[in-house]
């Protein structure tokens, strides 16, 4: 598309394209090297001592620490066991979710639209603090809940999605054959919908699993829990350094999770005819 | 319920923070969210390979991993412009790659005869693109983007958590002084929520109508 957008370019074009394309990435380059550095410059503190920059070793040090990785790895596996088990959950409401909104009787379709709104308009930290104070849940299953109802919602309106953009013709003829109308939705319908609309879910289970991290406000003891707690032992010194592995961890588990995502969308975007 | 109403002026300072975070860091992440969508399209390729790191990073990032760097780093590092401030910082910085996403997914849906028919007429790229190709996108990418703020609506909560007095930190306080009347203050805290996302999905709604009708 953005090809159209200028001609083809020439050779005085693609000179000029190329300086312009040099400089930028000197630009870049002199801003990310003028960041690192102005983090790595000694601080003088408000009563005069002097320290030294952020990537001085005496801020990494902590890392030869085998119990400070272990800290680390149990709180990524929290975090993980958390987004497991809601993304289960999640699953199994979007199906019931989007079952009763594509449901033809009135008295199923319209609770459910009404309850999934509720849902979907509610901050998931908020659901997590009602879940915790009215349940009495403890953090790890208030955590829980919260992430599978809002994601269940959200996956459940994807689903929908995907029931209604099926073909007429495939409910006619799943009832034509003699199936149930709950038959066909569940024999015909909602396994293509699903194919289709794969790629949707997982990127929302992308969303699922960075949000566990909020269930550091309600006192689950996963990664960012693990990171402060850590912060506050070996004091605000290692700050930084401790912030700087995190973001590497959740960035690791996230990213590879969205090139799954994009691995299985390339797979089953277009529909092999069958 | 009288819990609620003997609160109420806590609640309503609540959601004038809430209002404050979703405008200012909306307008911000509006902003930064353009000139990143613009670098993503623009023909430099060192400019598209910079906003497409960016984009991945931060969208990949918990929101609460961000103000936590926010609330807690950036004073460290000698930056505290007080705990709004950094948290409409943090906001913004973290919406701005879903706005230039919704942005690019726009022009991106521009049908390609329209740019060959601009091109073909002479425009120039600056050309083509300020009155032919954004005019269009601009109203297809309204929709998106209000999903996109009613998200931001939504996470202003985060900020709750991070020494700001919005909606969720008023529910927090108001919670531990009423223990017993938590159901009432929660589903009071809900609708003040739900006022605000359910407005915008109405909006968003009618918009995409108008637009169906257009197209």
């Amino acid at each position: 598309m953005t090809s159209v957008l200028y001609d083809a370019p020439g050779p005085k074009a693609r000179r000029m394209s190329r300086i312009i394309s040099y400089v930028g990435v000197a630009v870049i380059a002199v801003g990310v090297i003028a960041l690192v550095l102005a983090l790595g410059a000694p601080k003088t503190s408000v009563n005069g001592a002097v320290q030294p920059g952020l990537w001085d070793l005496s801020h990494w040090d902590v890392f030869n620490d085998v119990q400070v990785w272990r800290a680390l790895g149990a709180g990524a596996l929290a975090t993980l066991e958390m987004a497991g088990v809601a993304a289960v959950f999640a699953l199994v409401i979007g199906v019931l979710f989007s079952f009763g909104r594509a449901s033809d009787a009135a008295w199923i379709r319209v609770p459910t639209t009404v309850v999934l709104e509720f849902f979907r308009g509610m901050p998931v930290l908020l659901m997590m603090l009602f879940i915790l104070l009215v349940f009495s849940t403890g953090s790890f299953w208030a955590g829980v809940a919260a992430l599978a109802v809002y994601n269940g919602a959200i996956i459940g309106e994807a689903l929908r999605a995907g029931i209604k953009a099926l073909p007429r013709g495939q409910r006619e003829a799943g009832l034509a054959i003699g199936l149930t109308p709950i038959a066909t939705r569940l024999r015909i319908e909602f396994p293509q919908a699903f194919r289709q609309m794969l790629p949707i879910i997982i990127a929302q289970l992308v969303v699922l699993l960075k949000d566990t991290s909020l269930a550091f406000v309600v006192g689950y003891s996963e990664l960012l829990r693990s990171m402060r707690d850590l912060t506050n032992f070996f004091g605000n010194r290692y700050s930084f350094s401790f912030f700087f592995v995190v973001l590497v961890i959740y960035l690791a588990m996230n990213l590879s999770l969205s090139w799954l995502a994009r691995r299985i969308a390339r797979r089953s975007g277009p529909e092999p005819t069958h | 319920m009288d819990a609620v109403i003997d609160n109420l002026p806590v609640f309503l300072e609540g959601f004038r923070n809430t209002l404050g975070l979703l405008v200012i860091s909306g307008v911000g992440a509006l902003i930064l969210g353009m000139i990143v969508a613009g670098l993503r399209i623009s023909p430099v390729a060192s400019f598209r390979g910079f906003a497409t790191v960016y984009t991945e990073i931060i969208r990949n990032t918990p929101l609460t991993l961000i103000l936590f760097f926010c609330a807690f780093l950036l004073p460290y590092l000698q930056f505290s412009p007080g705990y709004f401030t950094l948290a409409v910082i943090g906001l913004t910085v973290y919406t701005s790659p879903f706005v230039a996403e919704a942005v690019r997914s726009g022009i991106n849906g521009v049908h390609v005869g329209q740019a060959e028919a601009a091109r073909s007429i002479g425009l120039g790229f600056g050309q083509s693109l300020a009155f032919v190709i954004l005019p269009q996108a601009l109203r297809m990418v309204v929709p998106p983007l209000i999903n996109v703020f009613i998200a931001l609506a939504k996470n202003t909560s985060v900020a709750g958590a991070f020494f700001v007095f919005e909606l969720f930190g008023a529910a927090r306080q108001v919670t531990n002084d009423r223990g017993d009347r938590v159901l009432a203050i929660l589903l009071a805290v809900a609708v003040f929520y739900l006022l605000i996302t359910v407005t915008l999905g109405v909006f968003a709604g009618r918009v995409e109508k108008r637009v169906a009708v257009l197209r």
